[in-house]
């Protein structure tokens, strides 16, 4: 069984972001970018499978700027077998991706596409949805324990007060939570290896999809500067400000 | 030479984020100890940095030598003592047999090597002969198919660990210089070699260097490094222009780290109403330590691209190795200074730095040997 994983070029999640001045977005000139941690689960998620036996080929996939190739290299490196980049300089909405992935999925046939729940620049948490609405399959949300046997998934999902288990048929999406897994270091070895697996380069109107944004961003600020605290000197102008100034109690 | 831009930025950024999140947090216990934990160890070896030098046919990743320098950098920006203990793969533990070595003595030596399975030490130094390393009397008797091996070597680093030692004797007792010296490989274990107590050093706990004696250690005639009797010093040469400039890049990325734990101390201190980071007198110890480390910085890449592009770098290996292990000196004593009196405590981390930079200065060549080979090849080539 083939696992299609998408991995998206984002913003390093230890770079503190700086909202541009003339407030149209997030200025990421000279920022260093990574693979976005939830695709790096999904990575390393397909990777155990396959060292299971369960999945017999990993495709990475990531769909952006010239520069996404450093992410598909970066999947390699962990253990995808291949690298597939839809190139394009648009601002890609999750919508689009979900349609560049569908449109792959149908070409490779895949029985299962592993995605990060929600990527942490933007904070989507659509794409996996759309694509599992788009190609009717069974999708696995926020999973934190994923077993394939006898045909079937079984998923265990993290859910407000709780988890919750799913059993489902292949092919299904299945998008990754925190506590999915650990993953490995990437060793200096497979980094040299990943060099020489084979990276495809297509474009969205090669997929026949148009990935012109639905959603137009109207503003982008920062979050309001926290003012500063007062020290009160007793628990009666502690109770009178909540009450009062406040306004909490 | 780079090959490949975006394959060395994601080694980079993989041997940071190893540095930072596996080695940083394990300083203070492996000072402490004495010791690398074991699974540090594996996790080491696992992630390939052993076999970082070793060529791609033997298992390791071929690195040229402006990409070793930039993994240098990364790699140093934690205790020396981790470095140290791959350190020796990288470089004069296995460069000996890389750069001059037999196919057989490659073909078998070289995959264990890369992944850490033995640990290459390099054995030069004698408590006789040290800076001048001409002068070594451990001697290597041929004796049929054999060579008879008798003599002490001292401060060898990574001893206790080693599995083979790249050894410097005397093949040709008649010849009192360089040319009568060859190089061998010594296993572990083999029947009359032994070791001494592991030394007590100022710094770099957790690297260990010891005595190593012979005692009529017999070895194979095959394990003469090359097959070739006489060129040993010439190999020890080679080897040690190439530790020059890894020495140089360590020392680079180590003020580098120690730079930036002073920078953050001086942002964080207050003392007459403000982060002593406002101070002119502080800001100048900072600018001039960030000034430094650029200029060796830079010399250090630029040996090692001009190795690559194949020249004689003896000179500016010289220069790097003499300018960067200074500097590293000059920038920790200010670290110390900016942090003032919890710079002289074990508990800041700053005064460890101090004593474990010191040895930069000394080893691969002392300061005062690099200034010999620098002047002596200026004043050969103004001939």
């Amino acid at each position: 069984m083939k696992a299609l994983v998408a991995v998206k070029r984002v913003v390093d999640y230890n770079v503190k972001v700086r909202v541009k001045s003339d407030g149209t977005g997030v200025d990421i000139a000279n920022v260093k970018m990574s693979m976005n941690p939830f695709d790096e689960i999904a990575v390393e998620e397909a990777v155990r499978l396959k060292e299971k036996g369960v999945v017999t080929e990993i495709i990475a996939v990531s769909c952006g700027v010239t520069q996404c190739q450093e992410t598909l290299r970066t999947a390699m490196a962990i253990g995808a077998d291949r690298g597939i980049l839809v190139e394009t300089a648009a601002d890609l909405q999750p919508l689009a991706v979900a349609k560049l992935l569908k449109a792959l999925v149908d070409k490779e046939q895949p029985g299962l596409v592993i995605v990060g729940k929600q990527a942490i620049d933007d904070d989507c948490n659509q794409t996996g949805q759309m694509l599992a609405a788009l190609g009717d399959w069974p999708q696995a949300t926020f999973a934190s324990k994923v077993e394939i046997a006898d045909g079937k998934l079984q998923a265990t999902r993290e859910v407000d007060g709780g988890s919750e288990s799913l059993s489902m048929s292949l092919p299904a999406v299945v998008t990754t939570d925190l506590r999915l897994n650990e993953p490995r270091y990437v060793t200096l070895p497979n980094i040299m290896k990943a060099k020489k697996k084979p990276l495809e380069v297509v474009k969205p109107e090669d997929l026949g999809v148009n990935v012109e944004p639905r959603i137009k961003t109207l503003k982008v600020s920062e979050p309001p500067v926290r003012s500063a605290g007062i020290k009160v000197p007793d628990v009666a102008t502690l109770v009178d400000k909540l009450r009062n100034v406040a306004k909490v109690i | 030479m780079i090959r490949d831009p975006e394959t060395i930025n994601l080694l980079l950024d993989t041997i940071a984020r190893f540095v930072n999140e596996r080695l940083v947090p394990m300083e203070a216990h492996v000072a402490e100890t004495d010791q690398i934990p074991d699974d540090v160890v594996a996790d080491m070896k696992e992630l390939g940095l052993f076999g970082m030098s070793i060529p791609e046919a033997y298992g390791g990743m071929g690195l040229t030598m402006e990409e070793e320098v930039l993994a240098g950098f990364a790699v140093a920006q934690t205790s020396p003592a981790f470095r140290s203990l791959f350190a020796t793969n990288n470089g004069i533990g296995a460069q000996g047999i890389v750069i001059d070595g037999t196919q057989a003595q490659k073909d078998f030596y070289l995959p264990k090597i890369a992944t850490g399975e033995i640990i290459g030490s390099f054995a030069l130094t004698e408590p006789d002969s040290g800076s001048d390393a001409g002068s070594l009397r451990t001697s290597a008797v041929k004796d049929g198919d054999f060579y008879v091996i008798n003599g002490t070597k001292r401060y060898i680093t990574n001893a206790p660990e080693a599995g083979i030692f790249t050894v410097m004797a005397r093949s040709d007792t008649s010849r009192k210089g360089a040319d009568g010296i060859s190089a061998f490989i010594v296993e572990k274990g083999t029947p009359g070699l032994s070791l001494g107590n592991i030394d007590k050093k100022m710094g770099q706990k957790g690297a260990h260097t010891c005595d190593v004696i012979f005692d009529n250690v017999r070895i194979p005639a095959s394990n003469l490094i090359g097959g070739v009797e006489g060129i040993g010093f010439k190999t020890a040469m080679k080897v040690l222009d190439k530790g020059r400039i890894n020495i140089a890049a360590a020392s680079v990325g180590a003020a580098e780290r120690i730079l930036r734990d002073a920078i953050r101390y001086a942002k964080e201190r207050k003392q007459f109403g403000k982060a002593i980071g406002e101070f002119q007198l502080i800001q100048a110890m900072l600018a001039d330590s960030h000034a430094e480390i650029y200029a060796a910085r830079c010399m250090v890449l630029d040996a090692a691209r001009k190795r690559d592009d194949g020249h004689n770098v003896s000179t500016e290996a010289a220069c790097a190795k003499m300018f960067a292990s200074e500097m590293c000196g000059r920038v920790a004593d200010r670290a110390v200074q900016i942090f003032g009196g919890a710079g002289y405590l074990a508990e800041y981390g700053v005064e460890r730095f101090y004593r474990d930079v010191r040895l930069f200065r000394i080893f691969e060549g002392t300061t005062q040997i690099q200034q010999l080979v620098i002047a002596k090849n200026l004043l050969r080539d103004a001939a």
